[in-house]
């Protein structure tokens, strides 16, 4: 379970998130909607360790990890632009997280054929990011992404990038990921018919504020 | 009409290339006319001008290596940091560009004869030495690859080293892992420059490290002792010889940077 208590940011005197407070129970697909530059990706980078709340805490699974390293929250990340590590092949960014952790040789290879097929990336385990297409690229940043095995997943705008027809298809896929893996997933969209397909919780960030709009 | 205006564009571009160019050849030419195959034999044949030679090219290589090893924590600091102080540093970072060559010399000199000058001095001998010769192109290198690097690092987005520290990355694991890849022509870019201006580096090394032939020369300095004795057509020569040197060191590095 995520609890956000009383999150605040402010920067250069402006407030960006005011008295941010919810829980999202695990293994919920929370959808979080709001107008550009509300600060949905602040929040999201406050989730993950990535920036320090003014105040509030951020507490998973009972533990208040507001102080804790982006390393140690145990919190997958996938931003809106992807960010491929530049120069490693497929499977060296699907291998990046467990072999940083030293899992030993052949069980980071099961991994990371194991999710490969998972994502119907095994073809393309061999190539530089430059040679992916946009929705190989969102494939692989998650495929990324789970082989930390996180217990909360963190999409930016994970589908902004797709045409119409994948779309629907990527919306399937992480309806899936999120059921096999059981996690605990908050995505942020634009979309009025993503966040209806995908979720479970409806959030809605309103001038730095946050409301629950509906639950499945 | 919309094409011959953007050729027109285009051509008005190239010709500004090509007369910045033209002007560097005039001068070039002009120079060369000073010179002749003997005092080219000269050059070649000269035990103190080979010895400037590889002085010159071992002491640019070590103080551009030196360069690129500070430019590299210190542009990623500058570029992915904000804090107190910010704008001062950067102003500092920029004194070895700002201030005259003489000056660099003469700071290094009055540095090395204080109490913490002496003490490392005891350690590692720099004042008239060939680790002088080094330290005075360092100096002023290091700022311009420092510069190079801080560009490099912002062009390059911050998500992937922020992704990788949700992955289980330190800060340093971040850079040594994700940044540093990304930024490998940068680095090249940036040793490029370092050595560039290394190689054409006289006044600090005239003023700490002195010209002592056989021991501290360099190519500039060999320049300037030339012109002290008259010898025009020699310092011509060994003038033309950096220029070559340069262009050759300069195209072998920046092909090896585009492969890698």
């Amino acid at each position: 379970m995520i609890q956000l208590d009383q999150l605040c940011w402010k920067v250069a005197g402006r407030t960006v998130l005011e008295d941010v407070t919810v829980s999202i129970p695990a293994n919920t697909y929370a959808v979080l909607m709001g107008s550009t530059g509300c600060g949905k990706t602040t929040l999201l980078e406050i989730l993950c360790g990535l920036r320090l709340p003014t105040s509030g805490r951020v507490v998973l699974d009972g533990v208040d990890v507001t102080q804790l390293e982006p390393r140690e929250r145990g919190i997958g990340y996938v931003p809106q632009d992807l960010a491929m590590f530049p120069g490693l092949r497929v499977r060296e960014q699907i291998g990046f997280a467990p072999r940083l952790r030293g899992v030993p040789q052949d069980e980071l290879n099961e991994r990371v054929n194991r999710l490969a097929e998972q994502f119907g990336i095994a073809p393309l385990l061999d190539r530089l990011p430059d040679m992916l297409s946009g929705g190989e690229k969102q494939r692989v940043a998650l495929a990324r992404a789970l082989a930390a095995q996180p217990k909360l997943l963190l999409l930016d705008e994970p589908l902004s990038a797709l045409d119409e027809s994948m779309r629907a298809e990527a919306v399937s896929l992480l309806q899936r990921v999120q059921s096999e893996h059981s996690l605990t997933v908050l995505h942020v969209t634009h979309s009025s018919s993503e966040a209806a397909a995908l979720g479970h919780l409806h959030l809605r960030m309103n001038a730095g504020r946050l409301e629950v709009e509906s639950k499945a | 009409m919309r094409w011959s205006r953007s050729n027109l564009c285009w051509l008005a571009l190239a010709l500004i290339t090509a007369g910045y160019l033209l002007f560097w050849a005039l001068l070039l030419g002009a120079t060369a006319t000073y010179s002749t195959t003997e005092s080219w034999l000269k050059v070649v044949q000269s035990g103190e001008i080979r010895h400037a030679t590889w002085l010159s090219l071992v002491t640019c290589s070590l103080a551009a290596g030196f360069a690129l090893l500070l430019a590299v924590p210190v542009g990623y600091l500058m570029s992915r940091r904000e804090f107190r102080g910010k704008s001062w540093l950067d102003a500092a970072l920029d004194i070895p560009i700002i201030l005259p060559p003489l000056v660099v010399g003469l700071c290094l000199l009055i540095f090395f004869q204080t109490p913490i000058g002496k003490v490392i001095e005891r350690g590692i001998p720099f004042t008239y030495q060939v680790s002088g010769v080094v330290l005075a192109q360092f100096v002023v290198a290091a700022a311009f690859a420092i510069r190079t690097m801080r560009g490099t690092f912002e062009h390059l987005s911050a998500r992937p080293e922020d992704v990788a520290l949700t992955l289980g990355c330190t800060r340093f694991q971040a850079l040594w892992h994700v940044a540093l890849p990304a930024a490998r022509r940068g680095m090249v870019a940036a040793f490029c420059i370092a050595w560039a201006r290394s190689l054409g580096e006289f006044g600090p090394i005239l003023v700490f490290a002195g010209a002592t032939r056989m021991k501290t020369e360099v190519l500039p300095t060999t320049v300037w002792l030339e012109l002290s004795v008259g010898n025009l057509e020699a310092a011509v020569a060994v003038s033309l010889f950096m220029v070559l040197l340069a262009v050759v060191v300069l195209v072998v590095v920046r092909a090896t940077g585009e492969k890698v």
